[in-house]
């Protein structure tokens, strides 16, 4: 796998972090050597394998529709850097 | 010059009618305060996990069994990743891999002509947050209230060819999810929300054009205007020799055009994945046919009921099922006053005639059915003349759900009850042959359009209450009879 | 003899008794600290106060008979990515630096409810992605056996303040080693239990399919009591699960047991001290009635591959709600006031995560992206199941595997910061175990030259928690290794 920088930037843009000019050196250099070791992976033969999402053999984990009380809104934005009117506040969301 | 044909598909979404959220005991009730409907699953804070609510799976699963959908036995969920401030564990739980049902079809008739719209799959998915612009700071108030609420998305494939199919597959679609109890589909607030994906192409052409997505469309009649507009749009881009963007679009209503959504500067790599945090859902045969069991009777079951057990015209039958609150209504006030007929044309001729004066959905209405019936019996029997009888259904309508109308009394008190006494009627057709000899001389002589003046003055004399009809007989008798 | 020098049950027996109050045991648990974690760091947040209160509350409790929990008034610490309502949780990170949880993990819930006090949450790698304690934002950990070098990781805090004697038990967390490994560096007794076995409720994830909760200790005994405290289904965990009672560990022998030990866990790679004391370990329980038999897993050489695509792929979802809105950092505003959305999330983000965080949030958004999944995420999601399956097959033929914790023993301080691939490298036996879902156990086996504890690893089938920890109490009841104190600190 070829890492290039381009790549480097577009999964820098989609992860939304902002990389420097040295950042972005160290993130090609580290993706590209751990993506060399990780490649080791394709010459695993897999045919006929099932992918495996969860440690455990479970299924069909449900809840009653039973409703609980919510928390309180103080609560909700206890942590929140900037709030207003009982909402939280952030920069313009563009359309 | 080329002829052009639209090809739409919809994406509609629907929040079920659950008691509490999708992934968490929060109330799903719409509405309340800003952030109190929140805990710390809804709310993204960290170290919260989701649990799924049993319910929004048997909803799912009556959902595809009565749009005629294969049930997916071994599904799951997955996360879509994408940033925005209405999300926020910057994940939607969805489902891309394996959706809960496939295939499936609504049908509709346009015109007279049946056709059935395909379903291409139903996935279960949380809904979003609310995003508030704040003038005042200029920036975005986010209430996450409707965070984790469980939505149905209802992928039709790309099968209507005009806004009239669009809006008979969203009626018929609309009266099944609330005939199932599945959701109220209140477009107002957004319980139901549809997205247009819309090609054109030359008649006859098998090839799919470029498509836009439309969103933002708040009733069927600007889904239906903006289906239209957008048609037009693209058909004269073609025309022009330009071509058709693939972009999402914002329908403005008031414009009544649609305007491209700032295009994002790079597309959109939801990045799913298997959601660890939920083991897989396996349904069994078994699971399905308790639902199965469980359906409440739908659309073309009513109809073939209506025609069958109640005399009702097929065409007749399908008006009354096309909108459940009026469906419900009819069948409560035919069981109430056992007049099927009588009930059914109340329902689809005055009270949908008052619903739309007052500019009201069907599903605003209040009407309770023991008034109504009792409305359709008293005309029915002649006691409540049609005046009346409409004076009585307003006053039904204003009243509180709580304390419905009590008609008799309500008529009684406004002198509305038509006298069936003929002493009283008797009483007045003779005071006016008395007053009006001479008209009475050219009606016996012939006359016969004085026969409506005299009959005119004797209702005068028992104001509001006289039977038009009794009063014309009694007069007709007494001018037959040789002195009066 | 000192109260710190008392195992868990044993304080909690002499609390029990009135040999000593809760208040004694707690008081006596924070002045070591403040004498000692100074040099060690082993805390991120000391709790004096409300630990004080607790005491008092625990002693009445108590002492009006509704407290009887053999752990009961016996203070503890957590690891700082358990939520701790009232107390901030910092996950190691500048992004959470002041982030104050509004509930209580499950673990937590289920402790306090026993009467366990709690002194202080621990250090630990940002967001647990380390394996060395180095990358935490607020200081590095250093090991009580050589203060120059680390305590491993991600648990580094938990292992290092158990092994100072600074509590007598901790919790720690492991998605990869995060419990086995610091406990292996530190000299002594950390479990991962079974995927499921104790609710993650609470726990901010790092990845959520491996993540899972577990005791470090000064020995199995202890890491039995604990581990029984903490275990049992959650209905606010949907992969959670109620797994049988621990047995009691009863016999002192380890007749009619078979223990296997993987040829990959004695090839490249391992230091030969570590694997003398690894075979040592296996003498002794053959000595205590074991049969021990070499075994083959050639399956397990794709697992740092694998679990390195998934780990960080889940990551790079779990860790995206950190954008500056609802809790945690937010990067100032821009001088020139023009602030976009997407630039806030993109600074807040890049000031409030580390080194390590970035990059895994790099490679596991890459492994995720839609022309790159197939050959990545789910390649290691077969691994994954390859690897399952060469477990449950070894694990139907023995009733244990045996093989080292770690590669080496503790590192200096620095040492692989700069080298991922390196650090990545010295989790080789431990991540399997978290691909596959089972529990492990390490436990000292003696030490090197330098004098640096040695861990072997214990691994077992789904909810064999108790075969490993009844191997353990034999092991630990033939030998002292378990007992070896840290000098430098003492």
């Amino acid at each position: 796998m070829k890492v290039t920088r381009e790549l480097v930037d577009s999964v820098a843009h989609l992860a939304r972090l902002d990389l420097d000019a040295a950042e972005r050196e160290a993130a090609l250099r580290d993706l590209t050597r751990i993506l060399d070791y990780v490649d080791a992976l394709s010459a695993l033969d897999t045919d006929g394998v099932q992918p495996m999402s969860h440690a455990l053999r479970l299924q069909n984990v449900l809840r009653a529709d039973e409703p609980a009380p919510s928390m309180a809104a103080q609560d909700v934005l206890q942590n929140a850097p900037e709030r207003k009117d009982g909402c939280f506040l952030a920069p313009r969301a563009v359309e | 010059m080329t002829a052009y044909e639209m090809v739409v598909g919809l994406e509609v979404h629907v929040e079920l009618a659950t008691r509490t959220k999708l992934f968490c005991a929060c109330s799903a009730a719409f509405g309340g305060a800003p952030n109190t409907h929140c805990c710390p699953v809804c709310s993204g804070m960290p170290g919260a996990l989701p649990v799924l609510n049993r319910r929004v799976v048997d909803l799912a699963i009556a959902t595809g069994l009565a749009l005629g959908c294969r049930i997916t036995r071994h599904t799951q969920f997955d996360r879509k990743n994408y940033f925005y401030p209405d999300l926020p564990k910057a994940y939607q739980i969805s489902q891309l891999y394996m959706p809960i049902c496939r295939g499936g079809s609504v049908q509709i008739d346009v015109g007279g002509a049946r056709k059935d719209v395909r379903i291409h799959e139903i996935h279960m998915e949380e809904d979003a947050g609310k995003l508030v612009h704040d003038p005042w700071t200029d920036r975005t108030m986010a209430d996450y209230n409707r965070c984790g609420v469980p939505l149905l998305e209802i992928v039709s494939e790309p099968d209507m060819r005009s806004p009239e199919e669009v809006v008979a597959y969203l009626e018929k679609l609309r009266a099944t999810l609330q005939y199932l109890g599945v959701s109220d589909c209140k477009m107002q607030e957004g319980s139901l929300r549809a997205d247009v994906n819309l090609s054109v192409r030359p008649v006859g052409s098998e090839a799919l054009g470029t498509r836009t997505e439309m969103k933002n469309l708040n009733s069927f009649k600007a889904i239906a205007r903006a289906v239209a507009g957008e048609f037009r749009r693209q058909v004269e881009l073609l025309q022009d020799g330009r071509a058709v963007r693939q972009e999402t679009r914002r329908w403005d209503d008031n414009k009544d055009t649609s305007f491209a959504m700032r295009s994002k500067e790079d597309a959109q790599d939801y990045r799913y994945f298997p959601e660890p945090d939920l083991p897989p859902l396996v349904i069994d045969e078994a699971w399905i046919e308790r639902v199965r069991a469980s359906l409440p009777e739908l659309a073309e079951a009513k109809i073939a009921r209506f025609q069958r057990d109640m005399g009702l015209s097929e065409r007749d039958a399908r008006a009354l099922t096309a909108e459940k609150p009026l469906c419900d209504l009819f069948e409560q006030t035919a069981a109430c006053c056992a007049r099927p007929k009588d009930a059914a044309n109340w329902v689809m001729g005055e009270v949908r005639a008052a619903l739309k004066a007052r500019g009201l959905a069907p599903d605003a209405l209040t009407l309770a059915p023991e008034a109504l019936a009792r409305i359709v019996l008293l005309t029915a029997q002649g006691s409540l003349a049609r005046d009346g009888a409409r004076e009585a259904l307003q006053a039904a309508m204003d009243a509180s759900p709580d304390a419905p109308l009590d008609v008799d009394a309500f008529a009684r008190a406004h002198g509305l009850l038509l006298a069936r006494d003929d002493g009283a009627c008797e009483r007045a057709v003779r005071e006016a042959l008395q007053a009006f000899p001479a008209e009475v001389a050219r009606c016996r002589a012939g006359e016969e359009k004085l026969v409506g003046f005299l009959v005119g003055q004797a209702m005068k004399r028992m104001p509001g209450r006289g039977d038009p009809r009794r009063v014309s007989e009694l007069l007709r008798e007494a001018l037959r009879a040789p002195d009066a | 003899m000192q109260l710190t020098d008392l195992t868990a049950l044993e304080l909690g027996a002499a609390i029990k008794s009135r040999a000593c109050s809760v208040e004694e045991a707690v008081r006596a648990s924070l002045a070591r600290i403040a004498a000692l974690d100074g040099r060690i760091g082993a805390f991120i947040t000391v709790c004096e106060q409300e630990a004080l209160q607790e005491a008092r509350r625990v002693q009445r409790g108590i002492d009006d008979g509704s407290l009887t929990h053999p752990l009961a008034g016996v203070p503890m610490a957590l690891k700082d990515n358990l939520s701790t309502r009232g107390v901030r949780t910092t996950c190691g990170s500048r992004m959470l630096e002041g982030y104050v949880p509004t509930f209580d993990a499950t673990v937590v819930e289920r402790l306090r409810a026993l009467g366990a006090v709690c002194v202080g949450k621990t250090n630990m790698d940002e967001f647990a992605m380390g394996s060395s304690t180095e990358t935490s934002y607020f200081h590095p950990t250093r090991n009580p056996f050589d203060p120059a070098r680390v305590p491993g990781g991600s648990s580094g805090g938990s292992a290092a303040a158990v092994a100072a004697r600074e509590v007598p038990y901790a919790l720690g967390s492991d998605t990869g080693g995060s419990i086995r490994q610091p406990a292996s560096f530190c000299g002594v007794t950390g479990l991962k239990p079974t995927y499921g076995a104790v609710s993650r409720y609470g726990l901010i994830a790092y990845a959520s399919s491996l993540d899972q909760i577990g005791p470090l200790c000064r020995d199995a005994l202890d890491a039995a009591a604990v581990h029984a405290a903490i275990a049992g289904a959650d209905a606010r965990d949907a992969t959670s699960v109620q797994a049988p009672p621990l047995p009691p560990l009863g016999a002192p022998d380890l007749a009619g047991l078979c223990v296997g030990i993987p040829e990959e866990y004695l090839g490249e790679g391992l230091d030969p001290q570590v694997r003398a004391r690894v075979l040592d370990c296996a003498q002794t329980l053959r000595e205590l009635g074991a049969q021990v038999e070499r075994c083959s897993m050639p399956a397990l050489r794709a697992a740092i591959p694998a679990y390195y695509v998934l780990a960080s792929a889940e990551a790079s979802s779990n860790l995206s709600r950190y954008d500056g809105i609802k809790y945690g950092y937010r990067a100032a505003p821009r001088p020139d006031g023009e602030e976009d959305l997407t630039g806030l999330y993109a600074r807040t983000r890049s000031e409030g995560f580390g080194r390590e965080v970035k990059r895994r949030v790099l490679l596991g958004t890459f492994a995720l992206c839609s022309g790159y999944y197939d050959a990545y995420y789910a390649k290691a999601q077969r691994a994954r199941a390859l690897i399952r399956a060469s477990f449950d097959e070894a694990l139907a033929r023995f009733d244990a595997l045996l093989g080292p914790t770690a590669p080496t023993t503790a590192f200096p301080l620095g040492e692989r910061l700069d080298d991922p691939l390196q650090m990545y490298l010295g989790d080789i036996y431990t991540v399997s175990v978290n691909l596959a879902g089972l529990p492990g156990l390490s436990i000292p086996c003696g030490a090197d030259a330098q004098g640096l504890p040695v861990g072997a690893q214990l691994i077992a089938a789904p909810f064999g928690e108790g075969t490993l920890l009844r191997i353990a109490a034999a092991y630990q009841a033939a030998t002292g290794h378990h007992r070896r104190a840290p000098k430098e600190v003492g």
